[in-house]
């Protein structure tokens, strides 16, 4: 049963970390692909981390692999502040799609 | 699970041939980063996990971080160096051959080594040599000399960078980046607590001073770069910090004299000390392997004349 459940949870897991592989590759500039990143670290690396700790084989080790998850969600998001407000100030303005608006190309 | 060790050989190739034959440094540093990424999985699936807790801190971390930081300091007219590509078809014969000639040498070094290995030596040893781990009896008894001379190349690194010019000081950041000091401090707790275990973990398991001090250098490393630690860089402290970057390594060599004194041979010790000395070794050691690698990140001598 625990099998079953930890294999349903991997497997929910993985779409995300394709879709998200998709995005960095896909995406045009490095805001847009920074948000592709962070949805592997939260969904995709949480589901995967909740379907390995129901599988462990002690509640010990289940909590250390649900550290893992907070400790790469606490590194992943800081991170991707330190790249988006780096690239703020130092790279290009984040894309818009409507060139209408009054706030593009600040 | 033969699918995964080509996987990760053919990864260490390939991140090995990007961080060399693509244009661009930071292109590179980040190849080579990678790289030690690659390594630290290589090392784990050889079963040598503390070995890969190393090259995982240092080869990838550390290192990466270094050449980083050295390159966000170059002028932008020296970053964009390009790797002479143009002679590499007339190179491509030479290397072939050297590449060839080295894994000849360390194929026959393989089928030449005792079957089936030191282990057996090493385990009746191990009641004499004051660590219950294999690997810790190795490094700090019957190999010490290993070790001590590992600790004099870092301090010698030590040595070099400082001669270099004065410490640059850390750019405030925490007005831009509010969130990185903040994360600093938040996680220090929890690599001390890695760095306590590891080092009570390396007398009966894989673990020990290598380890414990590159985790807690790196952890210091991300409190020095974002200006969290001021004592470093100050006059006052000088003295103290040459002492403990040194405790390690005048520890070894105190060690070696007591037992030359003791028992007339270099580091022979008398097996009912030598668990003490271990340990005192060994704390000592990971003391001083961390502040080494965090003195690296000062980027010259600290405690200059204001």
């Amino acid at each position: 049963m625990r099998e079953l459940l930890g294999a349903g949870f991997i497997l929910l897991g993985i779409p995300f970390f394709i879709a998200s592989t998709v995005g960095l590759l896909r995406f045009p500039d490095v805001y847009t692909r920074l948000h592709a990143l962070t949805k592997v670290d939260n969904v995709g690396l949480g589901l995967i981390c909740l379907g390995l700790a129901v599988q462990a084989s002690s509640i010990a080790v289940a909590l250390k692999i649900v550290l893992i998850w907070g400790l790469i969600l606490l590194a992943s998001s800081t991170g991707a502040t330190l790249i988006a407000s780096s690239a703020l100030r130092h790279g290009p303005p984040p894309l818009r799609s409507d060139s209408d608006d009054s706030h593009a190309g600040r | 699970m033969l699918v995964v060790d080509l996987l990760l050989a053919l990864a260490a190739l390939a991140t090995a041939g990007q961080c060399l034959l693509l244009p661009g440094l930071f292109r590179a540093v980040a190849n080579l980063m990678a790289f030690g990424l690659v390594m630290a999985l290589i090392w784990v699936r050889l079963e040598a996990p503390d070995v890969a807790l190393a090259e995982a801190a240092i080869g990838a971390g550390i290192t990466g971080a270094l050449l980083l930081t050295a390159l966000g300091q170059l002028p932008a007219s020296q970053r964009d160096i390009q790797p002479a590509r143009d002679g590499l078809p007339r190179r491509i014969i030479p290397i072939t051959i050297l590449v060839l000639l080295i894994t000849g040498m360390l194929w026959a070094a393989i089928l030449g080594l005792p079957k089936p290995g030191l282990v057996e030596e090493v385990a009746t040893l191990l009641p004499e040599s004051g660590a219950e781990h294999a690997v810790t009896a190795l490094l700090l008894n019957l190999r010490g000399i290993d070790t001590l001379l590992e600790i004099t190349v870092m301090l010698c690194a030590v040595a070099t960078i400082w001669s270099l010019q004065q410490a640059i000081p850390p750019p405030t950041l925490s007005h831009y980046y509010p969130g990185l000091p903040t994360l600093a401090r938040w996680l220090h707790p929890l690599f001390l607590l890695m760095f306590s275990y590891f080092l009570w973990q390396g007398t009966h398991a894989p673990g020990g001073a290598f380890p414990a001090g590159a985790l807690l250098g790196a952890g210091g490393v991300l409190l020095l770069l974002t200006g969290s630690i001021a004592w470093m860089y100050q006059r006052a402290y000088n003295l103290l910090l040459r002492w403990l970057l040194a405790a390690g390594l005048l520890l070894f060599l105190i060690t070696a004299l007591a037992g030359l004194l003791m028992t007339g041979t270099l580091y022979g010790l008398p097996p009912r000390l030598a668990g003490y000395f271990i340990i005192a070794i060994e704390v000592a050691t990971a003391l001083s392997i961390t502040l080494m690698l965090m003195t690296f990140y000062l980027f010259g001598r600290p405690g200059a004349q204001q």
